[in-house]
């Protein structure tokens, strides 16, 4: 089928069903968005980023942007399990010094507790078994677990201060992802399909990757609702790219089959389809050829662009070996980069293993060698693409970890537990502020002095960049508008250039 | 490469639906007099808008007001903003202002109604909605607010809160048109808007419908012809009998019922353990198959435990108010889960029963519907009374409390419908309810919030839908009397809604999970109140009901569609034409089944584990174990149960299912969506289940035909319900020929194209044939037409 076939039998597509809402849930709007975007953004004379309606494309929801953007896709590494914040980024001698000590009753101030350590007697104060040291322009003080990430330390935004209302795995990842702590929403990547739509018409707009890390094997567990689509068109479904002989479920063709075998099968469906749509004249049908024609490309641009072979040395050496293993951490990034490139809107890592509540210091070294070099060469790779400037890397889990050892403290051995209250991410990217440290807890580490950010706030300040005020990107369902931030957010304009 | 604005197609939606709207549904209830109509140019496009002659409060008004109005003026009493509510006439008729001396609403008079200036203001600081809101009203929107004030603002109770009542049948004929009631109806409606009933469906067509409708199987190539041979007047009477008699009937109404009942095999937090419910679904099937009225069949299922002398099959069916997530996650407290699984009880009774939003008025009174923050505590408190646990100690294989055990001496008395057979298990814990004696205090919470207790309350339902008889028992069975109560307005009619969206895509109440103030507005409101009292004058009696909708003419139409009629009613809202409809998931796969030949037709018993790719289970799975851990595909012909049975892990859900937007099951589900998207497309090319039907089909019709076009036709019947016609015939024939030519010139490996799946073809076969059949079979299985029933 010709380019222009394609693009004419699209047009044909925007039938009822996509538009007036014949799906069960009402989709309005654009549902086919992520299917037939072209640019929505554009750079104006000024090297702003704005919508293109030149092409005058049918994309996502917004017909424009409420604002300039600053990015126009995200990549978020998603460290699953609760990172322990103390031992990477937020540096707390008074730990190490009161190493033992109970934690004061007015630190911890009421906070609730897991189950698993509500039963402790005692909250024995313990600080990082490993250094800080200053890097950096600011002197931004980085553990020493994360000597790569250490030295792009000038482009991170380093915020302290995050906070979170769920204790617990899932529903403190789902409301990270969500907005809710109960399954059923839309989550942020799909949220950006349905708004934006997509801008590149072989790819989904929303793409998965998943890795294991080493430091807690059987660590916390993962569920594909976090990249649902919830109440949204499932055209904006994330999709997982694995590693495994299909990179994307059932995209491989049948054994015995080639890809002109496949073809010839195609276009004698589309041809009996297209019969019947004569016969009957359901634009669902066509819609139905369109489909087809957008698998049939997905077969070919996956695996192209998962085909990592050809890669030069010094991009393997800046990501570290790993990244010649698929589906590890390092390789994962590795794709992400390559999907950026494709213009994926939403790319989406979950590393797992975080959750180090015993034998925190041995594994958590190990979890942070999976992470750190990978996570650096990423920034800086897309900083020499010149990508960065309008990509936003996020790196974070859902919660921290607490500031007193859960189980037994030894000389080299201690645990923490979940702790909601505070702990760090790092952004980077266009209109994030490079070499910046924003927000701050207190000497104990527990609680936030200064410039708290709600994971609301976090979800807020991302769809700004993005050009998007996360008030007006809604989905009305069951009667309520729905949005990714609830009823709250703000955006952290302090972290904005 | 011109493609249409995002912007111009907005506003042809705009054009499609609304004249429909505003044309088809004000006539329903308002007298259409002939008379001047306004029309409201919209947004500088030649889009026009009309305005109804008579404003009528519920259709028209009240739908702009609750959408845009009703956050900041609504029922929320908290949330009023200047003493101003707009969803009562007394709270828009008040006097409002310090000195009380202007108001929002004054009847007729639109220079003393603020309202009017507010909404015409080019004052942003004074214009309503207010511009942070978010929310606009279009140009013809205000114009119907003003022609309504103007014409004397009259208010009415929502109409799905007013108890219905049996409407006279339109008089209306149609020569040689219309089976029953249902037909006058919509006959009626059809005629107001100009259009007559399509034709009938053709035979061939209508068979299919039926049996998809019905059982959730295509008829066989055998039972089309029978049919079709069959000139009986009454022929087509006896085949709806015969299928509500089927077990194929009872599994597919159960299927539907496991969305409702939010059924799953696993827990579905964190590690996602495995539970045994399965012996509950077994009993919803014994329950379609023995046609138990909708009354006994919704009491057993909300408060068999507290039937007097209850036996084992009432207190198994009320594992339906188990069937929510429970948590395993080791270190949450108890408690905040508790509350929520009191939540989704409550929330599931009220989407699955009344078709409304009661988790909309969890943190604060509902902000469109008459349901305070009280009242949905004291719905809550009605399942706030079991002795459960937030949290059960220990693993895999724990069952969380209070449960049931099915024994031998159960299984040999009315439990005999169980499947126990199929397990090597001797005692089956289910989980069920089960009252504790000493009532748990229920309380307000503030902001929904587990560990903020406000006001104590007590099990009572919402005054504005039925005030709870005294008489009755402030318990689960109290409640289940009440929701059968002969006044209750909502049981009947959310009920026959979902039996119609079965029959028709849509309810005749789009949203059949909200009927409150926010949810669609019923296209044939006088239809759906005589469906909701005839289902309860002729005792709940569902497959009465079923029958008598596949009996209507307006059920046995065409779907074939018109391009006026396309762009004039792109919903089907008037039913100009039966509409034609995307299989389910479940349909799909098991269709493939059945015309293959694979289908294992067992009932009932634990769930399955047919194909799936490997390694999603054990890519997200964490350190937990248990059964769930790890995806062991079944053996057998347990690769080849129907759809129902497929194994449910919550977190993973089988994903050739979900493509095909299967209800997750995490949250009760009345309608699911309908959507058609590429990774559709790499299913059906790809599953091996499909390939292996393929292959099975081109052995049957390798079995019963010589001649190829022959096998080709039969597939395609099969497949379609119809014969192919000759243009058809010929692109598959060449088609065909094309593949064998591949497969001769190995351009196709045909024994690797033919070992895919577990069923390998025995005798005496040319493997190239069967190869090019197969591929033949496999492109028919990928057509539009074979996954629709039209």
């Amino acid at each position: 089928m010709s380019e222009k076939k394609i693009i004419e039998e699209r047009s044909l597509i925007l039938n009822r069903r996509s538009f007036l809402g014949k799906t069960a849930l009402g989709v309005g709007g654009v549902a086919l968005a992520s299917l037939l975007g072209a640019n929505l953004f554009r750079k104006d004379e000024n090297g702003i980023l704005t919508k293109d309606d030149s092409l005058n494309g049918v994309k996502g929801i917004l017909n424009s942007l409420h604002h300039p953007a600053k990015v126009k896709r995200v990549i978020y590494l998603f460290q699953s399990g609760g990172p322990s914040q103390l031992e990477l980024f937020d540096h707390k001698p008074l730990l190490n010094k009161r190493r033992g000590e109970d934690l004061p009753e007015s630190i911890r101030n009421g906070q609730r507790l897991t189950g698993m350590t509500a039963g402790q007697d005692k909250f024995p104060l313990v600080g990082s078994l490993y250094k800080f040291n200053k890097h950096g322009k600011n002197g931004t003080e980085i553990s020493e677990l994360l000597p790569y990430t250490a030295k792009m330390v000038d482009d991170l935004c380093i915020i302290k201060s995050m906070y979170t209302e769920a204790i617990n795995h899932d529903p403190a990842v789902t409301f990270f992802q969500t907005g809710s702590q109960q399954p059923g929403r839309p989550s942020i990547g799909s949220w950006l399909s349905y708004g934006l739509g997509s801008e590149n018409e072989n790819l989904p707009a929303f793409t998965v990757l998943l890795s294991r890390g080493t430091g807690r094997p059987n660590g916390q567990p993962l569920y594909t609702r976090l990249w649902g689509n919830g109440f949204l068109h499932s055209l904006h479904q994330g999709v997982q790219f694995r590693a495994a002989k299909d990179p994307v479920l059932y995209l491989n063709d049948p054994k015995g089959i080639t890809k002109e075998v496949k073809r010839e099968m195609l276009d004698n469906i589309a041809a009996l389809n297209d019969k019947h749509y004569q016969d009957n004249g359901d634009p669902e049908i066509k819609s139905r050829i369109a489909q087809y024609e957008m698998a049939y490309r997905m077969q070919t641009s996956v695996p192209n662009v998962m085909d990592t072979a050809k890669e030069p040395d010094y991009i393997y050496e800046m990501y570290g070996p790993e990244a010649k293993i698929p589906g590890t951490y390092a390789a994962n990034c590795l794709l992400a980069r390559r999907l950026a490139e494709q213009d994926v809107r939403f790319i989406q890592l979950y590393h797992m293993g975080w959750d180090q509540h015993d034998n925190l210091p041995g594994a958590i070294a190990k979890q942070a060698k999976d992470v750190d070099q990978a996570s650096a060469a990423l920034v800086a790779d897309l900083k020499q693409r010149g990508l960065l400037e309008d990509t936003l890397v996020i790196w974070g889990g859902e919660f921290g970890r607490t500031n007193y050892s859960q189980g037994l403290l030894t000389d080299t051995n201690y645990g923490r537990d979940h702790h909601p209250r505070s702990f760090t991410m790092w952004m980077a990217g266009g209109g994030i502020k490079p070499g910046m440290v924003y927000g701050e807890t207190d000497d104990f580490g527990y609680n936030i002095v200064k410039d708290p950010v709600h994971v609301h706030d976090f979800q807020a300040t991302m769809l700004h960049l993005l050009g998007i005020d996360h008030e007006k990107l809604t989905y009305k369902y069951q009667g309520r508008r729905f949005r990714l931030t609830d009823v709250e957010g703000h955006i952290v304009k302090d972290i904005l250039t | 490469m011109p493609i249409k604005s995002n912007h111009n197609l907005l506003s042809i939606s705009r054009l499609g639906i609304l004249p429909i709207l505003y044309f088809a549904m004000a006539v329903s209830t308002v007298s259409c007099t002939s008379g001047v109509k306004t029309t409201v140019a919209i947004n500088s496009n030649s889009a026009q808008v009309t305005i109804p002659d008579k404003i009528d409060f519920t259709f028209h008004v009240k739908p702009i007001l609750s959408d845009r109005c009703f956050k900041c003026h609504g029922p929320d009493k908290n949330a009023i903003e200047g003493g101003l509510s707009l969803h009562t006439a007394e709270g828009a008729y008040i006097a409002l202002g310090k000195n009380k001396d202007h108001h929002a609403i004054v009847p007729g008079n639109l220079e003393k109604s603020e309202l009017i200036n507010r909404i015409y203001t080019s004052d942003e600081s004074l214009l309503m909605p207010p511009p942070e809101s978010n929310l606009v009203l279009e140009e013809h929107e205000k114009e119907i607010l003003k022609k309504w004030i103007e014409q004397g603002a009259e208010y009415k109770t929502h109409w799905a809160f007013i108890a219905p009542e049996k409407p006279e049948v339109p008089k209306i004929k149609q020569a040689n048109w219309g089976n029953n009631e249902i037909d006058q109806f919509v006959l009626s409606k059809l005629k107001e808007n100009g259009l007559a009933p399509n034709k009938k469906a053709s035979k061939e067509k209508l068979l299919r419908r039926v049996f998809f409708d019905l059982t959730g199987l295509p008829p066989s190539v055998g039972q089309i012809e029978k049919f079709v041979n069959n000139n009986s007047p009454l022929a087509y009477e006896q085949v709806i009998d015969s299928l509500l008699q089927t077990q194929d009937y009872a599994e597919h109404m159960s299927a539907e019922w496991m969305d409702i009942a939010r059924y799953a095999d696993t827990h579905g937090y964190q590690d996602d353990f495995e539970r045994i419910m399965w012996p509950w679904r077994d009993w919803v099937i014994h329950a379609f198959s023995k046609n138990m009225p909708y009354d006994q069949f919704v009491t057993y299922q909300l408060a068999g435990d507290l039937l007097p002398n209850a036996n084992a099959e009432q207190i198994l069916a009320t594992g339906f108010n188990r069937n929510h997530k429970i948590t395993f996650e080791g270190g949450v407290i108890p408690e905040e889960y508790r509350v929520e699984y009191v939540e989704d009880r409550a929330v599931t009774f009220g989407t699955a029963f009344l078709g409304l939003t009661f988790e909309c008025a969890r943190c604060h009174d509902h902000k469109y519907d008459p349901i305070s923050q009280k009242e949905h505590f004291e719905l809550y408190s009605f399942f706030n009374n079991i002795d459960e646990l937030g949290l059960t100690p220990g693993g895999a294989g724990k069952i969380p409390k209070p449960y049931m055990t099915i024994t031998e001496k159960e299984k040999n008395g009315v439990l005999s419908f169980v499947q126990m057979q199929k397990t090597e298990m001797k005692e089956i814990p289910v989980m069920v309810m089960n009252e504790m004696e000493d009532i748990r205090p229920s309380f307000i919470l503030n902001r929904g919030v587990y560990d903020q207790p406000t006001t104590q309350v007590y099990p009572n339902t919402p005054q504005s839908i039925l005030p709870f008889p005294s008489e009755y028992p402030q318990n689960r069975l109290g409640l289940a009397k009440w929701l059968f109560h002969k006044d209750n307005p909502l049981t009947a009619r959310v009920a026959v809604n979902r039996f119609w969206q079965r029959m028709f895509g849509n309810g005749l109440v789009a949203s059949s999970f909200d009927f409150g103030n926010q949810g669609s507005l019923p296209t044939h409101p006088k239809l759906l109140d005589f469906l909701a009292i005839k289902f309860r004058e002729e005792g709940w009696d569902t497959r009465k009901i079923l029958k008598y909708i596949a009996l209507s003419a307006t059920y046995q139409q065409s779907t074939e569609v018109t391009k006026e009629l396309q762009e004039l009613d792109p919903e089907n809202q008037l039913l100009a034409r039966a509409p034609r409809l995307r299989l389910t998931a479940e349909v799909i796969r098991d269709q493939a089944l059945k015309i293959s030949g694979l289908l294992n037709r067992e009932v009932g018993g634990p769930s399955v584990k047919p194909y799936q790719p490997s390694g999603i289970w054990e890519a997200t799975t964490g350190g937990g174990g248990g059964s769930t851990a790890t995806y062991v595909t079944s053996t057998g012909k347990d690769l080849y149960r129907k759809s129902l049975y497929t194994f449910w892990k919550r977190t993973v859900p089988p994903p050739s299912m979900m493509t095909f937007d299967a209800a997750s099951r995490d949250l009760c589900t009345v309608k699911r969506q309908e959507t058609n998207t590429p990774l559709q497309a790499l299913v059906l090319l790809n599953d091996p289940q499909l390939i292996e039907a393929s292959r099975l089909l081109a052995k049957t019709a390798m079995d019963v035909h010589i001649e190829k076009s022959d096998q080709i036709s039969f597939i395609f019947k099969q497949a379609t319900s119809r014969d192919p016609d000759e243009e058809e015939l010929h692109m598959l024939d060449n088609y065909y020929s094309s593949m064998l030519e591949k497969v001769k010139n190995k351009g196709i490996g045909a024994e690797d194209y033919l070992s895919i799946g577990a069923f390998e073809v025995k005798g005496e076969y040319s493997k190239y044939k069967l190869a090019a059949l197969a591929l033949t079979a496999h492109s028919i299985l990928n057509l539009d037409e074979t996954i629709s029933r039209g």
